[in-house]
């Protein structure tokens, strides 16, 4: 049941204990705890997505109302920050059920558009509110989060911090879909008519699998509010809830691990991008960051037309298949 | 008295200018083998999409147990011990076909979204039980060498067989099936015929909605016939099989 995902924690937990020995770079650290903090967002997203087989295009609007959340009660309010982090997880957990409940509980694609609208409206909120979010200038000075007394304010606790919050969401994720409710999920996707027979309350658990996934969204923003310590309305924007659900669809809809891989990817992508527009230069083109928004789409647009299972799922069915083969030609021999 | 699980009165029910059952009355008897036939597009679905609580009628009433019932979600009647399968067979195609029975474990199970995520899956009790009960439905209806595969990838023969034990996982009162037997051969067919059988000696109720008549024939305790929503005619196989009424509707004179 499931073991092989346990299996694969403890190797990504072996990975993540690792790596600051061998990644002697903060800059690279820090560019991993970004990864850890989108697959947070992105193990949601999956759940969401990929068991309940419901979209949301507004994940970057949880993402900030756990980042003000924590940005404002801290600053403002002199809140401590897990305080702060636990009210921005009821806020957001609030403001799902307002969006989600007239979503969900009709058949179809309505939460889409409803995150959508949503998503936009926040962050127009978040520009104009000054008073609240400090508008275009942000919130500065955030302070960082401490575990047992230690402030986390190095890249290399911070980088453990994070991976280790992903685990705990890799855990309650895992556990979850291996349950009642986690086929519950799985079986209102594969057919609504057919869950509500076997006594399924199919919008209630929408509904649900929509909160729990705004409140990894959260987490994930307020982890940001501290780690850099400022914040401002523009990571929060639709672009960057366009970019989990790619993030989620690159790894494969239906494998959280595939999720922990998209999130990774295209996380470290731009890294990569950014050292080859030197070469771009050359042949005399200017790579701008800009560009990276195009390819992201360009990403999305190829794995939904040519790799439906998403690179990690496309990898599986490959090595399924030569498996296969393998096996055929071998019995053919004998 | 004599036991009276499932009564419609006077049943009802309009989509825009189509009227799908109109002043429909059927009384089912416990622990028979009950079944609506009639023309396409007689209302037969329909009758069961009102019975589940997909839908909800446009007039009349539906009692189960002698009480009235209010279910407007299929979940609800669910929970009221009422099972069904689709006339297009309906399985989880992603979820293997065990998966799909343990599914049918959902209402005699009971840990949510917290207990869920908290526990692991082999330190829950409740999980293996919803794998051993499961089992046993898959054994019933002989798919054991079938558990791991994709429900998808299954003839639909099998489909149609999986649904039913993904259906008796429920431990139902009453089943309705909705044509188990279309898409069979006759020997699948026979089959299906030899399991309902097998499934009303477990003392479960089943309304069967088919057009396989041999089947219907042979397996029903009561017929009842319904063209334009209306009953026509309702008996034994043999009453019904001779009813003049019937004779026309079938002949389309
Ligand atoms: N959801 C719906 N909306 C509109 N009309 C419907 C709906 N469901 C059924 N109908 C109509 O009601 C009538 C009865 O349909 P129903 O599916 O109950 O027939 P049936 O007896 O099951 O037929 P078949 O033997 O072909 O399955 C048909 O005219 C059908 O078009
Ligand atoms: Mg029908």
């Amino acid at each position: 049941m499931g073991w092989k995902n346990y299996m694969g924690m403890l190797v990504l937990f072996l990975m993540v204990a690792a790596a600051p020995l061998i990644i002697r770079n903060d800059y690279y650290l820090g560019v991993l705890v970004f990864a850890a903090l989108n697959c947070l967002a992105c193990i949601g997203l999956c759940l969401l997505m990929g068991y309940a087989g419901q979209i949301s295009l507004g994940h970057a609007a949880f993402i900030g109302i756990g980042a003000y959340a924590s940005g404002y009660m801290t600053v403002r309010l002199g809140l401590s920050p897990w305080t702060a982090m636990a009210a921005g997880i009821f806020l957001s957990a609030g403001v799902a059920l307002i969006v989600g409940i007239p979503a969900l509980r009709l058949k179809g694609h309505y939460l889409a558009m409803a995150t959508l609208g949503f998503g936009s409206i926040l962050h127009i909120v978040a520009v104009a509110a000054i008073d609240i979010t400090g508008g275009p200038g942000g919130l500065n000075n955030i302070p960082a989060i401490s575990l047992f007394g230690i402030a986390l304010n190095t890249d290399t606790r911070f980088f453990y911090f994070s991976w280790a919050i992903v685990l705990i969401g890799l855990y309650f994720g895992f556990n979850l879909i291996h349950s009642r409710v986690g086929r519950g999920l799985r079986a209102l996707h594969g057919s609504e008519d057919a869950a509500g027979s076997l006594g399924i309350n199919t919008a209630s658990y929408k509904i649900q699998i929509f909160v729990l996934s705004s409140v990894y969204a959260s987490i994930s923003g307020s982890l940001y509010a501290y780690y850099i310590n400022y914040i401002d309305p523009g990571p929060f924007s639709v672009m960057h809830s366009v970019l989990l659900v790619t993030m989620v669809a690159v790894g494969g809809l239906h494998k959280i691990w595939g999720a922990v891989f998209g999130a990774v990817l295209l996380t470290l992508l731009p890294e990569f991008l950014s050292s080859f527009s030197e070469y771009f230069q050359v042949i005399g083109i200017e790579y701008k960051p800009d560009y990276d928004t195009l390819i992201y789409g360009l990403i999305l647009l190829i794995i939904m037309l040519f790799l439906p299972e998403g690179l990690f799922g496309g990898f599986g069915d490959a090595i399924h298949a030569l498996q296969g083969k393998m096996k055929r030609l071998r019995e053919a021999r004998e | 008295m004599n036991h009276i699980i499932l009564e419609l009165i006077n049943l009802r029910k309009v989509f825009g200018g189509v009227v799908a059952v109109n002043a429909l009355d059927l009384t089912v008897q416990k622990n028979t083998i009950t079944s609506i036939i009639g023309p396409n597009g007689a209302g037969k679905t329909t009758v069961f999409n009102l019975i589940t609580g997909s839908i909800r009628p446009t007039g009349g009433s539906i009692e189960f147990f002698g009480k009235q019932m209010q279910a407007n979600h299929a979940y609800i009647a669910a929970g009221m011990g009422i099972a069904r399968t689709f006339q297009n067979a309906q399985v989880f195609p992603d979820m293997t076909v065990l998966e799909n029975i343990m599914v049918g474990r959902h209402l005699k199970s009971s840990s949510g979204l917290i207990r869920s995520s908290l526990i692991p899956p082999f330190f829950r009790r409740e999980e293996k039980e919803i794998k051993t009960e499961a089992m046993k439905r898959l054994s019933f209806v002989g798919l054991d060498e079938h558990a791991d595969k994709p429900a998808g990838s299954l003839p639909l023969g099998y489909q149609r067989m999986l649904e039913i034990a993904r259906a008796l996982a429920m431990e139902p009162k009453l089943l309705l099936l909705d044509e188990p037997a279309s898409g069979l051969n006759t020997r699948e067919t026979f089959a299906m015929g030899e399991l309902i059988g097998r499934i009303k000696k477990m003392n479960i109720t089943v309304m069967l909605v088919e057009h396989d008549m041999e089947l219907v024939m042979d397996i029903s305790d009561k017929v009842a016939v319904v063209n334009f929503g209306s009953r026509i005619a309702e008996g034994t196989p043999a009453e019904v099989q001779l009813n003049p009424d019937v004779i026309a509707a079938y002949l389309g004179e």
